[in-house]
Formats: structure tokens, C-alpha cells, sequence
């Protein structure tokens, strides 16, 4: 264990994410327990309804989303994917140059047609 | 430090992964996928793949987790209705060749010494960049064509009317 | 941060060398916009314009000619066999276009996203074929199989339809990943995925007995082995063909196929000298499940389609053979066979399709009672095209079977030939079924009356069936092409 407090290094590009993942697990538990420690108990039969004020529910939460959001995601999905590809992309901008510039523009332009083909036949659309 | 993180890192991806093949609710099994996914961008990023874990968590974690999430809520099967799954034989035996399967990997990998890899960067965005944008400009741009017709093939299977 | 330098010249070759290919996206994505702006009644001149498109692409590929072209770092290459597999998958699509003129109209798949889907498939499958490099042909298989995963489930209010595709897609996927899996290993014990890379290393021994890397072309083969449907890899097949649209089913069953086993070719051939003796038996007893086992599923099929999906799959192990033989005689025998394959299976769908009167419920055997008679020029191209599938002369069928087993035969195969020409021969027994019914069994009841043939669908028959016969007749111009071709590769 002292070995691997020793070796952390503060210089790593990682040890910030390191950091935060140590407080943000942290944080949860703390919090977790410090309310299980300080908070009263008092276990009633309006402690245990769903809402303690205001109206009650009157159907289960867990509704069937409209199948339209399917096809949304599904196109999320796609330009999401393209994006992954113009993160190194822009990374390299400058190194790349024009040509870089043309790559990229052929490649956008194959996917731009097929954003203007789904606006057009009303994908996008909440119908 | 790597060893130990790689340890709790495989430890959580391993134990995600178990938990998606044996959770009941398929909502459970869907953020136990995602615990799984950010756990083995982790262990990318211990290989030095940095991009490889940026993509990890953009497009997986983020969006194909989405997807399978708005999937179970399209479908939402009530919890009551869903199927109990009986431990058979067949799993057994599927565990069992799970395990044999390791077994052989680990005694192979032993016997034959990979290559290492050449670089040390690699994995980095800039190594994978330039690999991307110059010996696989081709398959960089044979993607964007595939990505049209899946938007094309989405479209035509899932609107109401084309 | 210094500039990346650019090879401009060598780009410009590289586009050179993918011109047939550029065309086609560029025809499937103007097929696209032109579907936007057109009004319903007017669609079926898409069909034309894809048809078009296709014919122009296969112009350049003569244009391009059989010198080879290197381009993007060796990811893809122009050569003689490059450019054989992107005549037969051309052709394939452009007589599929042609039928699909009419079937469009019966059926209701005069849409863009139909042609467009189609191209876009035709596209992968050229890439595929010309792949020097194990990323580029995963591109082009994946660029291939997404569009015909929606076109199989193209009937969306067609049960069959939905349930073939969604098969096809689940199982698909698998093989995808066995695929890229496969490529991973042998990436990881070679350090790269150029094919031509590959069979050079492969020369030293140590890496040909590495576990890792066979595991690796193991995978590499289940992935191409689905695709092609070998037994055991089959199970997708009879639902798949059966569900989709019959001219996607008869694209699939040719061009899929083809572009399939060019990449397995530009392997194998390749990498015979390296490859362990147990992969060849492997392949050997591939070879033998899948004919023997298509054959006897075909027999047992009343529905048409369902047998010649099955008879497919006994067709892809008659090419296997060709491979197993492993030179340059079986590498010619298995082009021939490939290219005779598309036109005869083709224009037996084509035939098919004009008697069944709708999907679903057409594709009896029953419903071809009496046809041959009181139609006989529909009675006279299904069995021509019957006859040429079972291997019998004077057809081009009989030839490529002829090459495929004396390959096998001249390389120490005989148990394979052997085995080979018995399930052939088991073969005509379901195939002269359907001529049995046309000619001999009198209908029952009313007797169906085929659609009425469109003039391009005529043409793709008449294409198709001219194709079966002159290649039968005189094989010889079209042998030389694929001899030269497999050459190439060797060379």
C-alpha cells in the first residue's frame, strides 16, 4: 500500500481525474452515512408513502416512452459516432493543413448528405 | 501504482459484467454495463490508449448505453412479466468453457511472447490521429459511407412511412 | 509541430484505383436527393438512373484494365482479380436493378432508400473484393451487410420479412465480431493487417505455428464462413432468403456471395505456402458439411425459395472445393464458378419471381403445375437454369463444376471430388423436381398466370440466360479472364 501511495505522481495527467474520483466516491459515502448518523428516525406510515407532501401518485412511474424517441436516438447515435472522428481531427488540425481540411470535408459532406436526406423526409420531425 | 489499479479496475469490470449477465431487470444489467465500459476505459487508459478510452466513454458509455436504455423503456416489460431464467446445464457447461477458455489463454500467452508495442504513444489522440488521416485515410472515409447507410437504413426500418 | 508530409501523387492514384467505387456512392447518394424531390408517380426512373449509374461504374472498371493500381498505402489495390470480382458484382447488381423494375412496381419498392441501400451494399462489396488491408475489407464487409440486413427486412409489414432480417442481423453481428476479433489477433501477433504483409511473414515457420494467430485466421474464417453460409455457419440462410424481397434474395445469393469468398481467395491463396496442413483439413471438412448438407436440406423444400436458398448453400461448398485445392487451377475454377453462379442463380429468382404472384404465398412448388407448357418461355429459362445449377451439359453449370472437381482431383483431392460430384448428382434430383412439376403434373384448379414481364425484366433474363449458355459453350475467353486474374494475385 505505501508503495502505491508512493508511486502516485502529481505531475500524471491522470492524478486530477484520480483526485476527483477519490471525492466524488467520497463525497456518496460521506454523505450516505452522515445521514444515516445525524438524520432522526421516526418510521411512520406517511414516512414510507412516496411522496411526503404533496399529491399522491396515481400510476406507476415506469411508462412506455413513445417509439418516436427510438428513431431520434438511433440518428443521435450516428452523428455521435462521426463526432469520435473529428476529435483527433481537430487535435491535428494544423498539422494536417489543407489536406486535413479536405479529408474531413469529403467525410462530413457523405454524412451531411445523410442528415439533409432525414431532415427532408421528416425524421427529424415529432409526428 | 499500475498494478494495483489495474487490479481494482478489472476487479470492477469483471464484477460489472457478471452483474449485467445475472441482474433480472434489464435496466439494472443496462447500468451495470455502463460501470463495465468506464471500468475498461480505465484499463485503456493504463495501456497508454488514451483515445481508445475517450472513445470508450463518448461513444459507448454515452451513447450505445443510451440507446439500449431507451429500448428497455420503450419496450418496459413490468417488472412481474419478466421471464425467470433457470440455471440449466447448458450454463454450467458454458461456464465451465468460459473457464477453459481462460485456462488456455493464459497458458498461450505464456508459451508465445507478443510483440510489444512499438511506440510508446501509440495510443495517444495525436499517433491516432495521423495513422487515421494518412494510412487509413481510406477506411476513415469508407466509414462515413457506412455511417450513410445506417442513417438511411434506420430511417427506412423504423419511420412510420418512407 | 511539423506539418504531416502529403504524397499528392500517390492520392491521386489511390482515386484512380477506387474510381468504380467512387461512382457508386456517388450514384447511391444522387439516387437519394433525386427520391427527395421527385413525386411518387415518378419514382420508378431511380431505378433507371441506379441502373445507370452501376453500367457507367462497370464502364471504368474495363477502362481501369487488368494493370494494377496500389493506392492509400495499400489498403486497396487494383488487380486482376479486384477487377473480375467487380464485374460479377456489378453485373449481379445491374441484372437486379433490371428485374427490380418490375418487381418494384408488384410489390411496392419503388423507394429511394431501396436503390440507394443497394448501391451503398454494391459499394462494400466492391471494397471488399479489392481490400489489400484486413481494416479495409471489414469496412467493406460491414458497408455490404448493413444495407442488406434493412433490404431483407425491406417488407416491413411482412412477418417473414421481419423475422429473416432480424436473423440475419443478430447473427450477422456475431460474425462481424468473430471477424474484427480475428483481425485483432492476428494483429497482435504480426504487428500488422496487410494481407500481402501477412503471407510474407507467414513464411517464417514460427509464426505460422503461433497459436495466437491461427486462433486469429480461425476467427477470420468463421466471420467470411457466414457470409458465405457454410455449414455449420448456414443457420441463417433458409430464413434470411426466404424472408427478403425475392430480387434482394437473389442479389444476396450472388453478389454476397461473391464478394465474400474474394476476400477469402486474396487470403487463402495467398497465405496456402504458410497456413498449417490442419487448416486445409479444416476446410476440406467445410467443404464436404456444406454440400452435403444443403443438398439434403434442399431436397426436403416444397417452398422454391427455401430450396434454392438451401441449394445456395450447397453451391458455396462446391466453390470451397475449388479453394481447398489451394493453386492456381482451383483459384480459377472458383472465379469461373462464381461468376456462372450469379448469372444461373439469378435468373432462376428472376423466373421465380414472374410466377409467384405475391410474396408469402407464391412460392409453392404446387403453383408450377402445368407452367412449362402453357408458358413456355418462362418454362424454357427455369430450366435452363435448373439444368445449368444441377451441373449438366451443354450449360455453363456442367463447365465450372467440370474445373472446380478436376482441380481438386489434380491436386491429390479425389475423396473431395469424389464427394463432390455425388452430391452434385444428388442435386438434380430437387432441381428436375421443379422441371418435373412445370412439364408432367397437370395444375390443380385454376392455374396462376404469371406477372406480365416487363421489357427490362425480359432483358434480365434474356441476359442471364445468354450469359448460362455461351459461357457453357464457349468457357474459354472467360477461363483466361480468370485465370489471368488469380495470377495477378500470385504475381
Amino acid at each position: 500500500m505505501a508503495n502505491f501511495v508512493s508511486s502516485i505522481r502529481f505531475s500524471d495527467p491522470y492524478f486530477s481525474v484520480l483526485l476527483m474520483l477519490g471525492i466524488g466516491v467520497g463525497m456518496a459515502v460521506a454523505f450516505v452515512l452522515l445521514s444515516q448518523a445525524l438524520g432522526p428516525k421516526r418510521y411512520d406510515r406517511v414516512k414510507y408513502s412516496v411522496y411526503e407532501c404533496g399529491v399522491d401518485p396515481f400510476t406507476t412511474a415506469s411508462v412506455r416512452i413513445p417509439v418516436k424517441f427510438y428513431l431520434i436516438a438511433l440518428l443521435f447515435i450516428l452523428f455521435d459516432l462521426e463526432s469520435a472522428f473529428i476529435y483527433p481531427w481537430a487535435v491535428l488540425f494544423r498539422q494536417l493543413g489543407w489536406f486535413g481540411f479536405i479529408e474531413m470535408g469529403i467525410f462530413i459532406l457523405i454524412l451531411l448528405a445523410g442528415l439533409i436526406y432525414a431532415w427532408k423526409k421528416g425524421a427529424l420531425e415529432w409526428q | 501504482m499500475e498494478p494495483i489499479l489495474f487490479v481494482i479496475f478489472g476487479a470492477i469490470a469483471v464484477g460489472g459484467a457478471i452483474m449485467v449477465v445475472t441482474r433480472r431487470h434489464p435496466m439494472a444489467s443496462a447500468l451495470y454495463l455502463i460501470l463495465t465500459l468506464f471500468a475498461v476505459a480505465a484499463l485503456f487508459v493504463l495501456r497508454q490508449a488514451h483515445f481508445l478510452a475517450a472513445i470508450q466513454v463518448i461513444v459507448y458509455a454515452g451513447a450505445v448505453v443510451v440507446l439500449f436504455i431507451f429500448v428497455i423503456m420503450l419496450i418496459n416489460v413490468p417488472v412481474h412479466k419478466l421471464p425467470v431464467e433457470r440455471v440449466t446445464g447448458l450454463r454450467f457447461l458454458g461456464v465451465l468453457a468460459a473457464g477453459l477458455l481462460i485456462l488456455e489463454s493464459a497458458v498461450l500467452t505464456r508459451r508465445f511472447a507478443m510483440p510489444r508495442a512499438s511506440a510508446v504513444d501509440a495510443g495517444s489522440v495525436q499517433a491516432v490521429g495521423k495513422a487515421l488521416f494518412t494510412d487509413y485515410l481510406l477506411a476513415f472515409e469508407i466509414t462515413s459511407v457506412l455511417l450513410l447507410a445506417a442513417v438511411i437504413g434506420a430511417i427506412a426500418l423504423a419511420k412510420k412511412k418512407i | 509541430m511539423s506539418p504531416i508530409p502529403i504524397d499528392a501523387a500517390a492520392l491521386l492514384t489511390g482515386l484512380r484505383c477506387i474510381l468504380p467505387e467512387i461512382l457508386v456512392v456517388a450514384t447511391a447518394i444522387f439516387v437519394l436527393f433525386v427520391d427527395l424531390m421527385i413525386p411518387e408517380e415518378n419514382k420508378r426512373i431511380l431505378c433507371g438512373i441506379s441502373l445507370i449509374g452501376v453500367v457507367i461504374s462497370l464502364f471504368s472498371v474495363f477502362l481501369l484494365g487488368p494493370a494494377r493500381i496500389s493506392g492509400f498505402s495499400g489498403a486497396v489495390v487494383h488487380d486482376g482479380l479486384g477487377a473480375f470480382f467487380e464485374i460479377v458484382i456489378l453485373a449481379a447488381c445491374a441484372l437486379t436493378l433490371l428485374m427490380a423494375t418490375g418487381y418494384s412496381e408488384w410489390e411496392g419498392t419503388h423507394k429511394g432508400e431501396f436503390y440507394s441501400l443497394l448501391l451503398l451494399s454494391t459499394s462494400g462489396m466492391m471494397f471488399m473484393a479489392k481490400g489489400t488491408d484486413l481494416m479495409t475489407v471489414f469496412l467493406g464487409l460491414e458497408t455490404l451487410s448493413i444495407p442488406i440486413y434493412v433490404l431483407v427486412g425491406f417488407h416491413r409489414h411482412r412477418m417473414s420479412s421481419i423475422e429473416g432480417a432480424l436473423k440475419y442481423f443478430l447473427l450477422g453481428a456475431f460474425a462481424s465480431g468473430f471477424f474484427l476479433y480475428g483481425v485483432a489477433l492476428m494483429y497482435a501477433a504480426t504487428g500488422t493487417t496487410k494481407i500481402p504483409a501477412l503471407a510474407a511473414m507467414l513464411l517464417d515457420a514460427r509464426l505460422a505455428a503461433n497459436p495466437v494467430f491461427l486462433a486469429g485466421v480461425g476467427l477470420l474464417l468463421v466471420g467470411l464462413a457466414f457470409k458465405v453460409s457454410l455449414v455449420p455457419f448456414h443457420m441463417w440462410t433458409p430464413d434470411a432468403y426466404e424472408g427478403a424481397p425475392t430480387v434482394v434474395t437473389a442479389f444476396m445469393s450472388a453478389a454476397v456471395k461473391a464478394a465474400a469468398f474474394a476476400a477469402l481467395i486474396r487470403v487463402l491463396l495467398l497465405t496456402f505456402g504458410g497456413l498449417q496442413p490442419v487448416m486445409w483439413k479444416v476446410l476440406w471438412a467445410l467443404s464436404v458439411l456444406t454440400m452435403t448438407v444443403g443438398n439434403l436440406s434442399a431436397l426436403l423444400q416444397d417452398n422454391v425459395k427455401r430450396m434454392l436458398a438451401y441449394s445456395s448453400i450447397a453451391h458455396a461448398g462446391y466453390v470451397l472445393v475449388g479453394l481447398v485445392s489451394g493453386d492456381f487451377l482451383g483459384g480459377q475454377a472458383a472465379l469461373f464458378y462464381l461468376l456462372v453462379y450469379a448469372f444461373m442463380n439469378i435468373g432462376a429468382f428472376g423466373v421465380v419471381i414472374l410466377i409467384a404472384q405475391k410474396e408469402d404465398e407464391g412460392y409453392d412448388i404446387r403453383n408450377l403445375a402445368g407452367i412449362g407448357f402453357k408458358y413456355p418461355a418462362l418454362g424454357a429459362f427455369l430450366t435452363l437454369f435448373l439444368v445449368s445449377l444441377g451441373g449438366i451439359p451443354p450449360t455453363a453449370g456442367f463447365v465450372g463444376k467440370f474445373y472446380l472437381f478436376s482441380a481438386a482431383v489434380k491436386n491429390g483431392y479425389i475423396w473431395l471430388a469424389v464427394l463432390g460430384v455425388l452430391n452434385s448428382a444428388a442435386s438434380i434430383y430437387y432441381y428436375l423436381r421443379l422441371v418435373v412439376y412445370m412439364y408432367m403434373v397437370p395444375a390443380e384448379g385454376e392455374m396462376p398466370v404469371p406477372r406480365p414481364s416487363r421489357l427490362a425484366f425480359s432483358a434480365a433474363l434474356f441476359a442471364s440466360g445468354a450469359a448460362v449458355l455461351l459461357l457453357g459453350i464457349f468457357p474459354g475467353s472467360a477461363l483466361d479472364l480468370a485465370a489471368r486474374s488469380v495470377l495477378s494475385l500470385l504475381m
